[in-house]
Formats: C-alpha cells, sequence, structure tokens
C-alpha cells in the first residue's frame, strides 16, 4: 500500500502595532490588538471554520479513510482561544475522530533551532507539546519545526526529545538526485526518520492552483491525483505539506479549492493502492531507505531553501541577535508577561518582513513598506523590551553576572549593609539618649526620614536609570534582602536567583 | 537627428534642479547620436567669450557658441549652445526671487551684469512683475527667428516659461514639439495657483505633440489639472550623474554627534516645518543630535522662529544657501537626509545624497519615491514616522550599513541614459509620423 501524508501547518502571527520610538519606555504595549483580531475573524470565517467542517465531514463519510495531520503555534492557539474558540472546537472535534494527528512545532514559530541553544529549543518544543496535550490528548512523536528548518544537528536534538520523526523540506539542495518520495533517516542518529515535503504536488496546490497564467490550470482533482498515483508507481509515500491558509485564504473559495479538495479525497479514496496516513503511522510502517545527511540548514523558504529568508541581510541578523541576547535575561527574571512578549517578538514574520532579497514581489505580504521600517519597528519595540528587563533589580540575574560582576556586587552590598548598620547603631544610641529631654514620638518622627534616605541611597547605587515608580518597589525587594543578609549573616549565595 | 532645445538655466548658473536635470539630460541625448541646439536665456554675461560667435537674427542678436563640458562627451561638436539676451530669471536663487518680489532689489542689477557681456540689442527694462510676462514672449519671439534659421527635426521644451517658445518654434518650422514638463504649478504654488502660469502650462501642453512628465505623480497632475489626453503623457524618470573625480574630496566629520540634513528651498513646496517639528520630536530623547537645514527661502524666517518656540535652536541650525563643494561637504558629513517635500514632481536630490552614502527619507508625495527603493518612504505630513525614522537610522547601525551596501548600488542604476534613450524613442516616433 502507498501513502500519501497531508500536513497542514497552522499560524497566526501576533502583527506588531506602530511603535514609535517614543513609545520606548512609556508604553509597552507591542500589539495592533484591532488588526490581529479583524485579521483572526477573517480568517476564521474563510478558512478555519469552512475547512474544519469539511474535513469532518470528509471523515465522517469515508469511514476515517481520510487522515490528516496539523501542527499548531502557540500564537495561534493563543489567537484561536481569545477571538474565535470555534476553531479550537472545530480541531478539538477533528481529534476525536482519531484520524488527526498533531504534530509539535516550535511553540514561539522561531529560529530557536539554530541559535545553538538547545536548551531554550527544547523548551519551546516542549511547550508546543504540553499544549497539543492538554488541548487534544495527543502525546509527541513527529516534530514540525518552523519553516521546515532542520540540520543534522537538530535531528540529534531531536531524538533527546523522544521524536521518532521529523517532517522537513524535499529540496533539491539535500537529495540531489534521490527522490523525496520515500523514507530516510538522520545522519547522526537513524532512529529519527525524516519525511521529505513533495514541494513540486505541495506547490501546486497551495501556490499554483488559482493562478490562471500556469499552463497546467485549472488543475482538477482527477489530473492532481493522477500525477499523485504516477509518483507512486514506483515509490512509496508522497509528503503533500502546506499551510493551512491554503484552503480559503491563499486559494478563494470561488477558486474551487474546497470542491477540489473534497473530490480529490474521494479519488484517492476508492483508489485501491493508495491510502492517506499521519506521519506517525508513515514513522511506524515504513522503513527508511537511505541515510540522509543535512550538515546545513535547509528549509522551505524562497527558491534558495535555506535560512536567508529571515536572516539574509544584516538588518535580519541584528534583530534576531538583539531578541535572542535576551534570552538568558528573560529566564533568569521568569515574569510572565516579560515571557509573554519575548515569545511573540521571536516570530520569524518579524525578520520576514525585513527581507531585502525580494524588493519587487509580493510574497511575502508584509505590513511594512519597506524592510527598513518593519527593521525600526522591531528593534523600537526590542529597545523598549531590554528597558524592562534591565528595571529588574540585579539579584534576579545574579546567575548570569561573572565572577568580577559578582565581587562587585557583593561589594557594593556590603557596603551597604555596613552603612545601614552604622545608622542603624547611631538611631538607637540617640534612641537612649533622647527620653531625657525630647519626646518619644519626636524622636520616631526624625528617624523615619532618615531610614528612608539610607534605602534610596542604596537602590540608587545598586541600579542606574530607574523610574520613579520601579523605584519604590526596588527599594522594597532592596530593604528585604538588606534585612534578609543582617540576619542570617549569609553570603552571596542566599542571593542566588 | 537634430533637436532645438529650448531651456532656461545652464550650466555653471544653476539654482535648482532643473539645470542639473538639463545637463544630465542633455548629455545623455548627444551620447544616444542626437544633435542639440540648445536655447537659454541668460542675463549673466559671464560665459566663455572664446569660443562664441555671433549671430544675428533680424534685430535680435543671438549668440551661438560650442559649449564644452569639462570632461570628453562623445559628440561634443554636435550641441550647439544658444543664449539670448533677455531678462527671464525664472529660476534666482530663492533669497533673490524673495527680495525682488518684495522690491528690496532692483532688478537692474541683472541686467547690468548682461550689459557687460555687450552681446544684445534687446531693450531691457521694466521691473519683475509685470514685465515677466513681456520676457517671455520676447523668447518666444526669439525663438521663432531661430526656428526659422536654424534645420532641427523635434523642438523640445523644459517647463513653462519655455513652452511659448516651443509653440512659436513649431509653427514656424511645422516641426513636432515634445513639452517636457519637470514641476507643474501646483508642485510650486499648492492651490494658490497663479492663473497667468497655469494658461501657459496648459497651452503648451495641449499644444505639445507628446508630453514627458519626470515621474508618474506629475503625469497624473498634467492629465488630472490640464486636461491632456493619457495616450499623449509619457513619463520619463529622471537620472543622476555618476560621481565624478571633483567630488572624491573627502570631508572629515569634526563632531561626534548624529547629523541629520535637510537641504533644499526653505518654500513650502519642500515642507521645511515637517522636518522641523519632527526634528524638535527626536531631540526630546535623544539630545546628540544636530539638524541642518541647508538652504534659504521665504520660510526661513518663520523657521528660525519655530526653532526658537520649540527651544531646540541648540541642536537645529541653519546655514543658508549653499553651492558646489559645500553642498557636497554637508552631504558627506551627514547620518541621514531627509527631504519631506510636499509635493515633488521628481527629487533628484535624495539621490546625490545616497551617491554620497547618506541614508534618505523622502516624502511618498514626490516622484522619485516611485523609483527608490532603499529609502523610508513616509508621508509629508506624518511627522511621527518621519522622527521615528531618523530615530531609527541614527540609533540602529545595521541600517546605516545596509544603506550604505544598497543604496549607492541602487543610485548607480538610475541613469540619465535610460532616460535619454526613451527621450530618443520619442523623437523617433514624432519625426517619422
Amino acid at each position: 500500500m502507498k501513502n500519501i501524508c497531508l500536513h497542514f501547518s497552522v499560524h497566526q502571527p501576533f502583527k506588531l502595532r506602530n511603535y514609535r520610538f517614543f513609545d520606548i519606555g512609556v508604553d509597552h504595549y507591542y500589539y495592533d490588538d484591532f488588526y490581529n483580531k479583524s485579521n483572526a475573524l477573517a480568517i476564521a470565517k474563510r478558512c478555519y471554520v469552512p475547512m474544519n467542517k469539511l474535513l469532518l465531514s470528509l471523515i465522517k463519510e469515508n469511514k476515517k479513510a481520510l487522515k490528516v495531520s496539523f501542527s499548531i503555534t502557540g500564537s495561534a492557539l493563543e489567537q484561536f482561544e481569545m477571538y474565535t474558540p470555534e476553531v479550537l472546537d472545530g480541531f478539538k472535534a477533528l481529534a476525536k475522530t482519531g484520524c488527526v494527528e498533531f504534530v509539535t512545532e516550535v511553540d514561539t514559530h522561531s529560529l530557536v533551532s539554530v541559535t545553538n541553544n538547545f536548551d531554550e529549543m527544547k523548551r519551546q518544543i516542549q511547550e508546543n507539546a504540553d499544549k497539543i496535550k492538554a488541548l487534544f490528548g495527543q502525546e509527541p512523536k513527529v516534530f514540525k519545526n518552523t519553516g521546515l528548518v532542520f540540520s543534522d544537528e537538530i535531528g540529534e536534538q531531536l531524538v533527546e526529545l523522544g521524536f521518532k520523526g521529523v517532517l522537513a523540506e524535499g529540496s533539491d539542495q539535500i537529495l540531489g538526485w534521490k527522490s523525496p518520495n520515500f523514507v530516510y533517516c538522520c545522519d547522526r542518529n537513524p532512529r529519527l526518520k525524516i519525511l521529505l515535503r513533495n514541494y513540486k504536488l505541495s506547490d501546486d496546490i497551495s501556490l499554483r492552483f488559482s493562478n490562471q497564467r500556469w499552463s497546467e490550470w485549472p488543475l482538477t482533482a482527477d489530473k492532481y491525483a493522477a500525477w499523485i498515483c504516477s509518483s507512486l508507481e514506483k515509490e512509496e509515500v508522497v509528503n503533500v505539506f502546506m499551510n493551512y491558509k491554503t484552503f480559503g485564504e491563499y486559494n478563494k473559495q470561488e477558486s474551487g479549492i474546497f470542491d477540489f479538495f473534497k473530490a480529490f479525497v474521494s479519488i484517492i479514496v476508492n483508489n485501491k493502492d493508495v491510502e492517506f496516513a499521519t506521519p506517525s503511522e508513515i514513522v511506524k510502517n515504513l522503513q527508511p531507505i537511505s541515510v540522509l545527511s543535512v550538515p546545513q540548514y535547509s528549509s522551505n523558504a524562497d527558491e534558495e531553501r535555506d535560512l536567508s529568508a529571515w536572516l539574509g541581510n544584516n538588518l535580519q541578523r541584528q534583530a534576531f541577535n538583539a531578541i535572542n541576547g535576551l534570552q538568558k535575561m528573560v529566564r533568569s527574571v521568569d515574569d510572565a508577561a516579560l515571557t509573554r512578549d519575548w515569545d511573540r517578538l521571536q516570530a520569524c514574520e518579524n525578520l520576514d518582513y525585513m527581507s531585502t532579497k525580494y524588493f519587487n514581489h509580493e510574497q511575502v505580504s508584509s505590513p511594512y513598506q519597506t524592510p527598513y521600517e518593519a527593521f525600526i519597528n522591531y528593534m523600537n519595540i526590542v529597545s523598549d523590551f531590554e528597558e524592562r528587563l534591565n528595571q529588574y533589580p540585579v539579584s534576579s540575574r545574579f546567575s548570569l553576572l561573572s565572577k568580577e560582576e559578582l565581587e562587585n556586587e557583593y561589594k557594593k552590598q556590603k557596603e551597604l549593609l555596613d552603612e545601614l548598620s552604622g545608622v542603624l547603631k547611631k538611631s538607637s544610641e540617640t534612641k537612649k539618649k533622647a527620653p531625657a529631654k525630647v519626646a518619644p514620638k519626636k524622636a520616631v518622627a526624625k528617624k523615619a526620614p532618615a531610614k528612608k534616605t539610607v534605602a534610596k541611597k542604596a537602590t540608587e547605587k545598586v541600579e542606574t536609570k530607574k523610574t520613579a515608580a520601579k523605584k519604590t518597589t526596588a527599594s522594597k525587594t532592596a530593604e528585604k534582602k538588606v534585612a534578609k543578609k543582617a540576619s542570617a549573616k549569609t553570603t552571596k549565595k542566599t542571593t542566588k536567583k | 537627428m537634430k533637436v532645438l532645445m529650448f531651456g532656461w538655466e545652464f550650466p555653471p548658473h544653476i539654482s535648482g534642479g532643473l539645470g542639473t536635470a538639463c545637463l544630465g539630460l542633455t548629455k545623455a541625448i548627444l551620447r544616444q547620436g542626437v544633435d542639440i541646439i540648445f536655447v537659454v536665456p541668460r542675463a549673466y554675461g559671464d560665459e566663455d567669450q572664446s569660443q562664441m560667435q555671433l549671430v544675428g537674427a533680424n534685430t535680435i542678436r543671438v549668440k551661438v557658441n560650442q559649449y564644452h563640458f569639462g570632461e570628453t562627451v562623445a559628440n561634443e561638436q554636435n550641441l550647439q549652445y544658444v543664449t539670448i539676451g533677455s531678462n527671464l530669471i525664472p529660476y534666482v536663487s530663492e533669497e533673490e526671487y524673495f527680495d525682488i518680489i518684495n522690491n528690496k532689489v532692483s532688478v537692474d542689477r541683472q541686467f547690468k551684469t548682461y550689459a557687460h557681456a555687450d552681446t544684445c540689442t534687446i531693450d531691457l527694462h521694466g521691473g519683475y512683475g509685470g514685465g515677466l510676462m513681456g520676457e517671455v514672449s520676447s523668447y518666444a519671439y526669439i525663438a521663432e527667428e531661430i526656428a526659422k534659421k536654424f534645420n532641427f527635426d523635434v523642438i523640445h521644451a523644459h517647463d513653462w516659461m519655455t513652452y511659448d517658445a516651443g509653440i512659436a518654434a513649431k509653427n514656424v518650422s511645422g516641426k513636432p514639439l515634445v513639452v517636457h514638463v519637470h514641476a507643474t504649478e501646483f508642485d510650486r504654488s499648492g492651490m494658490h495657483v497663479n492663473q497667468v502660469v497655469y494658461d501657459m502650462e496648459r497651452r503648451g501642453m495641449q499644444a505639445a505633440d507628446k508630453v514627458l512628465t519626470v515621474s508618474n505623480l506629475t503625469r497624473n497632475t498634467v492629465i488630472n489639472h490640464y486636461g491632456v489626453p493619457e495616450s499623449k503623457v509619457t513619463t520619463v524618470y529622471n537620472g543622476v550623474e555618476a560621481i565624478g573625480a571633483k567630488s572624491s574630496i573627502q570631508f572629515e566629520k569634526s563632531v561626534d554627534d548624529k547629523i541629520v540634513t535637510f537641504l533644499g528651498r526653505i518654500t513650502y513646496q519642500k515642507g521645511p516645518e515637517y522636518f522641523l517639528e519632527a526634528a524638535a520630536k527626536v531631540l526630546q530623547r535623544k539630545k546628540n543630535v544636530k539638524f541642518v537645514m541647508a538652504g534659504s527661502g521665504d520660510m526661513l524666517e518663520k523657521m528660525m522662529w519655530r526653532a526658537a518656540e520649540l527651544g531646540i535652536s541648540k541642536n537645529f541650525f541653519f546655514t543658508g544657501f549653499l553651492r558646489g563643494d559645500d553642498v557636497i561637504h554637508m552631504l558627506s558629513i551627514s547620518d541621514v537626509y531627509v527631504m519631506p517635500s510636499v509635493s515633488e514632481p521628481f527629487g533628484i536630490s535624495p539621490l546625490e545624497a545616497m551617491r554620497s552614502n547618506v541614508p534618505v527619507i523622502i516624502s511618498k508625495q514626490s516622484g522619485v519615491a516611485e523609483v527608490l527603493k532603499h529609502a523610508i518612504k513616509v508621508d509629508f505630513w506624518d511627522i511621527d514616522s518621519m522622527a521615528d525614522a531618523i530615530y531609527g537610522i541614527i540609533t540602529y547601525e545595521a541600517l546605516g550599513q545596509m544603506f550604505r551596501e544598497y543604496g549607492k548600488k541602487e543610485v548607480d542604476s538610475i541613469k540619465w541614459d535610460n532616460a535619454a534613450k526613451r527621450i530618443k524613442e520619442v523623437y523617433k516616433k514624432l519625426s517619422e509620423k
């Protein structure tokens, strides 16, 4: 039996709002809610809701012969929850049929896999796996990276995470003369099977279906099914991976895409030699035909099928480094709002918009006029984000500091402690003398401001450039810390975290 | 093929974009193997006498000389350069213009310099105001004489003052007329259109066999405001001269601060007030920036008052009108060049800035925005966007690098030769008719 593996990736990025430099340090909200909401509603109406319905009815009609798989990013799930819960219900209903597999994604839709920060990569993958499990009750078995980015090194890490298979791009660059219509295995660890996207047959639907200038237009279900069957004559599996928006969004309803899909499914279901299968089934049932070595990153982006769509120019690289450079800080601070913003800012669309490769092409529907504006907007936001991170007391990032920095910090705090104990001594001395002449009430009143100024001084020493509002909270924490130190007489070890 | 071309300024006496454009265009057309008789009204009289011949055309004496470009141009000998004595000073530097309008300076000054040249017998008298139109018609009269005297295939007239001359030449010779619109009255005056000038422009465009515009922006104006049929209007984008050896002089920047430059006439059309307001916004956040407004014009005083009012005079500088090397100097020390024009038919200056490796911010209401990719485009009134773009370029270094990398390449591809090729095609089609 030959297989067709259908995979639909679902992603809804959070569009950033027009963020001016004078917002830096003033306004910490980065998203264009109005656009995001109306966009989510519009796409749900045109694509997600009708296509979910169609899939559900086709699965029922064909007695579970239709099998598909999805990958859904965290931001898409979040937007469904916020704006269009009916879409989420649709996916849940599909999950219950048992014919739909949910493949694990990078939750943030980021390019974390190319940063060599594998801990962070694992965290972002795990996050998506947890969400999928909570929503759809499925254990992760197969992984799909952002933009189908893959390399041997990534493959090795995936095995450690317990994945049995991975979806990747069947690009000519990595395949050479080989065919994408077989299962391969990873060079570094043969236990990981690789399913390669047949880009020709996938793009025939997603990119070319409604292109009237295409020589094969109009694409009928018969014609398409014939192409698939002919490639399967000698080969094993055709992997058709596409963006879920192919249905109703890239190809509008009027183009007949829904009817096409319906007809295509019925042709395949009635064909005795070919059947639909989920990625997990393929990984389980098919044996790899050979080892596939991918020493360099491959992806599904542009003709180059590499990272150049996201990291092709200086703007993109600088923006990418700027946001990724904050990873350790974000993790050590562990603030819910900051983590959420950081997750969203990592989404690779932000880098897409800065691409200068296809200036004239309108392939990437960028909300920005030029890549330069995209970059400025993004960097303004990152600047604000960084400022927010820096406002956290140093104590929150002790673990990140070098030995020298720690020593300096220790010195500072110690000086502070000495100063404080000195003031305390003085005040207790004056207290003893005071009752003789002055009323006790006055003495207390005098003491209070003195303490405050010391505390303020202390915080000023610890942190510079602070807003008034933050100052008070910070000074409280500093006071606490000092108090802790004084009482327990502990060393810097206690100030971890 | 020979073209009779009417211009209104030509190097070395240039005060605006038109002179530069005419020079670049003429050179490129010559390279295309087309001969040119260039007619230009002159009130200076300091041109190189050694190359001149005097030609009398009836009672009007006209100078014909071979114009020599500093560098080698293939068909140099094929450019005949005709100057006619006339008080046509349409594009005097804006400061002078302003003074003349307000009768602060008598126009006689202009005549005197001319009189030295001792080459003309046209009566030159009267003030600027009423006399201007008279001068335009006398220019047209001279054009008629020239048209009788010379042989040519096509007539090419640059901007409104020469349109009547073009029409006159056409009537005498029966040759096709090409009218080249570098700017319209709507660009110059906003909605306060001078009816006489408008009529003259309209007359020229209607009489022309082909109207060339410097951008689609101008093309739309011509079609919508002058009632010219679409098929008659063609857009030919301007180019920019490749940087010569002359400008290889390097200027060192002597301050650490970032420099943001506005360079142009300080008039309504150029939108200086938007630059000023954007500067104030940037200065609220960043102190180590210097803003320079180079140029002169009727809004200069107002701008100075406004800068003082906003309290940014410490970081906001006015240089007055810059010429020659000063312009190159200014550009080479700039970190950002801003052209916030309210209405700019084309706008060569951002290209010159990019040629000097300066990132540019241009208004969407400019023709050059249609051709440039590696520039930030904002609406002229959107000072928030403008301020943000300025801040972005001076703050995030990768941007400057990108502009240096791509901007220069792009500018080098915008050549006069491309414009000349298209214009030659237009000539061909017309003369074949």
